[in-house]
């Protein structure tokens, strides 16, 4: 089939799912609203695999329609097929096809399971748009849709207020982050007179390195991607997102949409990489965003909170690996990432079905007995996440650490620091829920069950993808070809021709790559030994809401109480300023204006008829106007008007 | 001719229904608001887009004084005739459950106010714009005198008392003007286009730009001007209401565009950026004080509030994006700020209240109005392919290209929007049905009709926009010659 109609029903059948399911999720059969939602999204993939195999090597543009024109600006309604949108439309059709068929599984008891449906397949149909569009502004329109999704779907049990609070703050939290990123467009127009990338990338390959400009856009840009990959100061959003059913947190709220920021920065790299002063702040960020929440993740005690933290944890790694221009290695995380974190939030999903609605690990253990698909799916994707070779986490993160030590030592301590505490609190995950003996209650004890055949499919796919994921990107060091860094070569030569300096590799040799290799895998080996001894051996279960906890561990526990503080620094300032300003700037502004109006009614004398009112004011004012016209033209008063 | 037909007939169809006083003005009411949409549809589909004023009419008026009776489109003016055609059928259908007593009266008025709007938008003669502006005013005041809450008369008092204070002004300026253009036959002209070719000095400008800028101010309101605005829109029964928000406050926006830019370059030079700094001062205050409203009707008007100032901003910015922008927001405000107000009026009507900690639930048995209220939410707060993001785009690029700073400051709006917005929906539509929300009835056939063809223009104009802005480009490039031929003057 032709590029230009592939490209067009991508995007078009999980909204045709959409509007379909949509429109008659109450009248639609619960048999058919399965099919009828996994159709978009599974066709789609097909037709990705078509485009992928169709795939010259040149990019191919596919426009629509003029969007808006006004003037010199022109933003098409277009499509752009490269490396880049071809990696991530295979991971949103590929990963949104299983965790589709999942939800069948998880969902279909569910009242709302139709309207369900419909938002996941409206969901993709936005991500596809932002990985497809040809420019910024089609990037921006997936951009805010997957988070009016992601809204939805946070607060999908709406009767729940605190669902609904998380839903809003995602919102909102994207939003800060989304006036930056169109900030940054506006800037692109203000610079570039084009958003469309072809241009902007031509453009821009001529500026010096440091260009202000550029450092602008690029630094608005990231504080979008900021907001939605969930970095400090914007992160907060996201562990409170896990009010959302758990397919959702797989879908958007690991394998995709969070990652669409490193996607931008990606699509973006001629830009950033004519900015190092954006890329040393992007490494600064990325790694305080990845230590501060794998700390947290040490000691929570909410399945999917761990997972959440994980999250933006592993999402740091990524912006890690770009801030050392190691852009390859960060679309190499984002893809193995999507395989593992989606598998272990479809794990935990599992576990929480089997549990009816259990979250709490202190209130499970020895369940891989009862579950042992999960469990054993589990098991891999808690490996590969840990960086425990040959898993498919190992590889990519490597790969990023290696980027990031030729560029900076003391960052690559630190990743490696982090990679032992991501193994340790993912085993410690891992033990307390499959390990031990269960904890919780008899009625959960006897609903206990493997979940159906709709769930754990797409754990064995996504395990496998798992476990064999890093072939995508062996390295040399390790007798691989590195197929994706060929791959993705050319998205990266005009950024070398504008800054050479930027993608110098330093004389890291085989050997020399191979003992780091060994340094931070030793580590996370190191850290699941310390987390065995603690949570198999020892069998310490974490402790109870009543008990006291040490300060710092009470600090961490509240996760260094940063909600508090936004809450206190921002949120209630805004609203006591809201309360004011009503009760009384409005009395204020009020009185001054119509005291003034009062004073020059007043001057005027003939004013004050005006309040007796029997006659209608409006007769007099017009009468007045009537006798200014007339009596200007009488006596001739022009003089009184030419100043 | 055509133009003329929009204007009289909604005044002749509006006589009609006060001398017919059948049992059937609601439908007749109806019937002619949709005649008189038919017209400006077709006025849009045979427009040819380029500068031309079309379908117009010309005729003697005041001939001593060489006033005369004149109006016809061009691309600026055909929007708002557009907009006034779409929204006033709905606003009449919106009514129809309320049953208004005296309904002969009331939607009399409603049409006069059609018709009077319908001037303000396509007059070509100062004074006739003047007599239009004025005449507005006179039937929505008796809608919110006579059919409002229970502090109408002191509200309605204040509103008209800002507003001809206001006008009083423009009256002066505007006869300013007409002193200023050159003697054809011994007498002066007061045509618009005439206006634009007068020179003045700076400091003239200056006053003259206030004596406009005044009255446009209070009519859309710009911050600090809007204190009358709030309690009107409140105490106001929302086919009134609508017709301020939706419709009215853009005589304020056209105003400045259709006079203030091109008539007063270098005014505009001196003081734009006041004016600009006061629209974008009331974005932040009004969707600050939107934050924390309790009634669904009052939040809604800062709202708007906030929403005009972005408007204005964008119109002072003298860009073409800008005054696009504007263009295109004043038709996507109008569409959902008569849709949200449509919505509250839904929920009053079934509850009895407006207050939002007694509200709850209500999506639970309401599909139909959940995903409405949802569309004109998303139209609000500009989501990409809804009309709304559309023109705050443009707006806040045209900004943006003034000044980044201001840029940033305005597009707080699309932060605090979704604050106030989500808030709103939530406590409404979201979390456990309280006793005044149980058993809450969803849209009626009739009301859906309101809202499908609102929803259907959120999109149309969201991913479409190109239908009216190749419609508005060529009367906004020659409005914008004008105002940069008196800034290269001034240079």
């Amino acid at each position: 089939m032709q590029t230009e109609l592939l490209c067009i029903l991508i995007p078009l059948l999980p909204l045709l799912g959409f509007v379909i399911n949509g429109i008659g999720f109450r009248k639609i059969p619960s048999g058919l609203i399965g099919p009828i939602a996994v159709a978009g999204p599974l066709v789609s993939f097909g037709f990705v695999l078509m485009l992928f195999s169709q795939f010259s090597g040149q990019p191919v543009k596919v426009t629509l329609f003029d969007w808006i024109s006004v003037g010199e600006m022109h933003i098409n309604f277009a499509f752009q097929i490269d490396q880049l949108s071809l990696l991530m439309l295979l991971i949103v059709t590929g990963i949104g096809s299983l965790i589709h068929i999942y939800s069948i599984g998880y969902m279909h008891h569910d009242a709302g399971y139709g309207k369900f449906m419909a938002f996941l397949n409206l969901f993709l149909f936005f991500m596809l748009l932002l990985v497809l569009g040809s420019n910024y502004v089609i990037m921006f329109i997936g951009w805010e849709g997957v988070g009016l999704c992601s809204y939805l779907l946070i607060g999908f049990w709406n009767t729940n207020t605190s669902y609904n609070d998380a839903a809003r703050k995602a919102f909102v939290m994207n939003r800060i982050g989304d006036l930056g990123f169109l900030l940054g467009v506006f800037m692109l127009f203000h610079t570039f007179g084009s958003v469309e990338f072809t241009d902007v990338f031509q453009q821009a390959a001529q500026l010096p390195v440091g260009d202000k400009a550029v450092v602008a856009i690029t630094l608005l840009l990231f504080v979008g991607a900021m907001g939605k990959s969930a970095q400090i100061p914007l992160y907060t959003w996201l562990p409170d997102a896990m009010a959302g059913p758990t397919p959702v947190s797989a879908l958007i709220h690991a394998a995709t949409m969070v990652t669409a920021g490193i996607y931008m920065v990606v699509r973006s790299n001629v830009l950033y990489t004519l900015s190092p002063l954006t890329l040393d702040i992007i490494g600064g960020i990325a790694i305080a965003t990845a230590l501060l929440a794998a700390s947290i993740g040490l000691l929570q005690n909410d399945i999917k909170k761990v997972l959440a933290y994980s999250t933006v944890s592993q999402l740091g790694y990524m912006f890690l690996g770009l801030s050392a221009t190691a852009y390859t290695a960060g679309m190499f995380h984002v893809i193995t990432h999507a395989f593992f974190k989606a598998l272990l939030f479809l794990g935990a999903g599992s576990v929480i079905h089997a549990m009816s609605d259990e979250q709490d690990i202190r209130n499970m253990g020895g369940l891989r007995k009862y579950l042992p698909v999960t469990f054993w799916t589990f098991l891999i994707g808690t490996i590969a996440i840990s960086g425990i070779p040959p898993f498919a986490g190992f590889f990519s993160k490597d790969e990023i650490l290696a980027h990031v030590y030729e560029h900076n030592k003391l960052l690559w301590a630190l990743g490696v620091f982090g990679s032992a505490l991501t193994s340790f609190y993912m085993f410690r995950l891992l033990f307390l829920t499959f390990f031990g003996e269960f904890r919780g209650t008899e009625e959960q004890k006897h609903h206990l069950h493997e979940s159906p055949a709709t769930m754990t499919i797409p754990l064995i796919v996504l395990a496998f993808l798992s476990a064999v994921g890093g072939l995508l990107n062996v390295p040399e060091a390790l007798g691989g070809s590195s197929w994706l860094a060929t791959f993705m070569a050319p998205l990266y030569e005009l950024a070398e021709k504008a800054n050479p300096a930027a993608f110098e590799t330093s004389a890291v040799g085989h050997t020399e790559e191979l003992v780091l290799m060994s340094i931070s895998a030793g580590a996370a080996i190191l850290s699941l030994a310390v987390a065995y001894v603690m949570y198999v051996s020892r069998k310490a279960v974490p402790a109870a809401e009543t008990v006291e906890r040490s300060l710092p561990e009470k600090v961490i526990y509240h996760k260094y109480y940063i909600d508090e503080f936004y809450d206190t620094l921002i949120v209630r300032p805004i609203q006591g300023l809201g309360d004011a300003l009503y009760s009384f700037g409005e009395f204020a502004v009020n009185g001054l204006v119509s005291g003034t109006i009062a004073l020059v009614s007043a001057s005027a004398n003939q004013f004050r008829k005006l309040q007796n009112g029997s006659i209608g004011f409006y007769v007099f004012a017009m009468v007045l106007s009537l006798a200014v016209i007339i009596a200007v033209r009488m006596f001739n008063w022009q003089n009184l008007f030419s100043f | 001719m055509l133009t003329l037909a929009l204007i009289l007939f909604p005044l002749i169809a509006a006589s009609g229904l006060l001398l017919l006083k059948s049992d059937s003005v609601k439908t007749l009411a109806l019937v002619a608001a949709l005649i008189e949409t038919g017209l400006a549809v077709y006025i849009f589909s045979t427009f040819t887009p380029d500068a031309q004023s079309q379908f117009g009419f010309d005729y003697a008026w005041i001939s001593s004084l060489g006033i005369r009776f004149s109006a016809g489109v061009d691309g600026v003016s055909l929007l708002l005739v557009l907009l006034t055609g779409l929204l006033v059928p709905l606003i009449v259908l919106s009514a129809f459950r309320q049953n208004y007593t005296r309904p002969a009266t009331f939607y009399a008025l409603i049409l006069f106010m059609q018709s009077a709007l319908m001037g303000v938008f396509t007059a070509r003669d100062g004074f006739l714009f003047y007599l239009f502006f004025e005449a507005a005013l006179i039937p929505v005041y008796f809608l919110a005198a006579g059919w409002g809450g229970e502090n109408r008369i002191p509200v309605t008092f204040k509103f008209f008392l800002y507003t001809i204070f206001g006008s009083l002004f423009m009256l002066l300026g505007m006869v300013y003007l007409y002193y200023q253009t050159p003697l054809v036959d011994g007498h002066h002209t007061s045509a618009i286009v005439d206006f634009y070719r007068v020179s003045m000095t700076p400091k003239a400008q200056g006053l003259v730009f206030w004596a406009f800028f005044i009255a446009f101010a209070i009519k859309m309101p710009l911050f600090p001007f809007h204190t009358w605005q709030p309690d009107t829109y409140v105490e106001s029964p929302t086919p009134a209401t609508m017709l301020l928000a939706g419709i009215m406050l853009k005589m304020g926006v056209y105003g400045v565009i259709r006079f203030i830019l091109p008539i007063l370059p270098a005014g505009v030079a001196t003081w734009g950026s006041t004016a600009m700094a006061l629209s974008i001062i009331g974005i932040i205050y009004g969707s600050i004080i939107a934050i924390r409203q309790r009634d669904m009707k009052r939040l809604i008007a800062y709202s708007s509030f906030a929403h005009v100032g972005l408007m204005s901003a964008g119109v002072f910015s003298l860009t073409e994006v800008g005054l696009q922008g504007a263009l295109v927001q004043m038709l996507s405000h109008g569409i959902n700020v008569v849709g949200m107000f449509f919505v509250a009026e839904v929920i009053f009507e079934r509850t009895n209240t407006r207050m939002l900690d007694q509200l709850g639930g209500i999506t639970k048995t309401t599909p139909k109005l959940t995903v409405y209220f949802m569309i004109l939410l998303l139209g609000s707060v500009a989501l990409p392919l809804t009309n709304g993001f559309v023109g705050e785009f443009l707006l806040l690029q045209g900004v943006f290209d003034v000044n980044n700073y201001l840029g940033a400051i305005a597009g707080l709006t699309i932060i605090l929007g979704a604050v106030y917005m989500l808030r709103m929906y939530q406590k409404s539509m979201f979390g456990q049905t309280t006793a005044r929300t149980e058993n809450f009835a969803d849209l009626t056939g009739q009301e859906g009709w309101v809202l499908l063809p609102l929803a259907i223009l959120v999109f149309w104009i969201g991913i479409y926009p190109a239908t009216f802005l190749k419609m508005t480009e060529p009367a906004v490039m020659n409005l914008l010659q004008y105002a940069a031929k008196g800034a290269v003057s001034l240079k």
